[in-house]
């Protein structure tokens, strides 16, 4: 389907540039991808995103959307077909909510994961657990936060899925296994497993290697 | 009794938060059934319509409970179509959505912690307050309208509100500047032009009240905060 000039500035590892490639892809619209090197920001980046010069940003017939919810939405109206939003207000109010709740409570706690060492690691860790367990509660007993199919919710928190087991793997710890979470377990099964889900997830182990050299760096900071 | 077609909000009395959605509601007309709630000592009801965060607004309508104050703003203005809060095209909405959360997470919350904060973790919050102003005077300058979405109260004027009658009761809770009226111009007179409209002006609450609250609270947060550097 042809975009109108539609371009959208990402990064590989951006669990919020991730959100807006699979929505484009699930609306089936054609664009401009480009990677940004975040060291040194392209003059198109810090034009489309004056405020907080970060990605993803949208450029649609000469403007710029930023912020990847926000972005989420516009999609959603300016492109009608296979709608992301539930039709009925109380379930977009829904599927806003937990959208919202991932990113101010799951994201801080998965990122202390990475940047924090000793007792403020297992913290983050216990915090991390607490707020997927109050996630899952959000699926309703449903395969997805969309209810039968992807919406959303599911575009918005589906990086999880594979955040968590990235998580896991590179730090040893436990985050999500089947008893503690069952039905978040068989989501972040079932989301991994989609094709348009998972077609931007970054490479596994690039991106496990990218964070342990994010820790290293973050954390030799610290402890300096 | 009123016939409030099944609407209520649960608020608090100071709340910022719960103050967007009773002027969201004033000014599309849609009657409710207020609800006061005790933060400090939760009803089960708030506790049972909120269980993931137990906070106010909850608005319930239908009997179905919806929290945080921009996603109730956005339910309202699906719901009840008059009056709307946000604009017609996409891309303005979407410049909404961004300022609304520009607003509440850079305007709002940095005069809070500046409030709440003292020495060196005071100095960096004033600084990052002052920014946030920048730009939000930055924006307000470049639209050149009354309010933010045109000439009338939309969205983000909602949810950027509360510092219309809130940031100069926290700047002297914090013995701190920011809103500099020469500095701000844009700011200062939309605060004017805000604060004129009826129905957001009624039943704000009272300064001196304010005041005690929030220096009550402020020194809570600042004596948590010494005891988890001492512990």
């Amino acid at each position: 389907m042809a975009g109108e000039g539609v371009k959208l500035l990402g990064y590989w590892a951006s669990p919020f540039a991730l959100r807006v490639r699979s929505a484009l892809k699930l609306k089936g619209i054609e664009y401009e991808y480009q990677e940004e090197d975040l060291g040194n920001k392209s003059p198109l980046l810090l034009q489309g995103n004056p405020v907080y010069k970060k990605v993803p940003v949208l450029l649609h017939k000469g403007k710029s959307i930023s912020e990847s919810l926000v972005i989420l939405e516009y999609i959603d109206e300016v492109w009608k077909h296979n709608p992301l939003l539930p039709e009925d207000p109380y379930e977009r109010a829904r599927s806003r909510f937990w959208a919202k709740f991932v990113d101010e409570k799951c994201v801080p706690a998965l990122v202390g994961v990475i940047t924090k060492v000793g007792e403020e690691l297992e913290k983050s860790a216990r915090e991390a657990r607490e707020h997927l367990k109050t996630l899952e509660s959000g699926l309703d007993g449903k395969r997805c936060f969309g209810g039968t199919k992807i919406g959303f919710a599911d575009v918005a928190i589906a990086w999880i899925a594979y955040w968590v087991r990235m998580e896991q793997e590179a730090f040893k710890i436990q985050l999500i296994d089947q008893q503690n979470m069952p039905l978040l377990a068989a989501w972040i099964d079932y989301v991994l497993e989609d094709p348009v889900m998972k077609e931007f997830m970054p490479p596994y182990d690039k991106l496990v290697k990218h964070t342990r050299d994010l820790r290293e760096k973050l954390t030799a900071v610290v402890s300096n | 009794m009123e016939e409030t077609g099944g609407v209520k909000l649960l608020g608090f009395w100071v709340s910022p938060f719960a103050q967007r959605v009773k002027w969201a509601l004033k000014l599309k007309g849609v009657q409710y059934e207020y609800i006061e709630e005790d933060i400090y000592n939760k009803s089960p009801l708030l506790s049972k319509l909120n269980p993931v965060y137990g906070m106010v607004p909850v608005l319930v309508h239908n009997g179905k409970p919806i929290s945080e104050s921009i996603i109730i703003l956005e339910y309202i203005d699906e719901v009840w179509k008059q009056a709307p809060l946000l604009p017609q095209d996409p891309y303005e909405r979407a410049q909404a959505r961004f300022w609304a959360k520009f607003a509440e997470e850079k305007v709002r919350q940095s005069v809070w912690e500046a409030m709440c904060s003292s020495g060196e973790e005071k100095q960096k919050a004033v600084k990052s307050a002052v920014e946030a102003f920048e730009e939000f005077e930055k924006e307000l300058k470049r639209r050149g309208t009354k309010f933010f979405g045109g000439e009338t109260i939309g969205f983000v004027d909602i949810v950027a509100g509360c510092i219309s009658y809130q940031l100069a009761v926290h700047e002297e809770v914090g013995s701190i500047k920011i809103l500099d009226s020469s500095r701000f111009p844009a700011i200062s007179e939309w605060i004017k032009n805000f604060l004129n409209h009826p129905l957001i002006n009624e039943g704000l609450p009272q300064k001196d009240q304010m005041f005690a609250y929030f220096s009550k609270r402020s020194k809570e947060i600042a004596s948590r905060k010494m005891s988890h550097k001492t512990a």
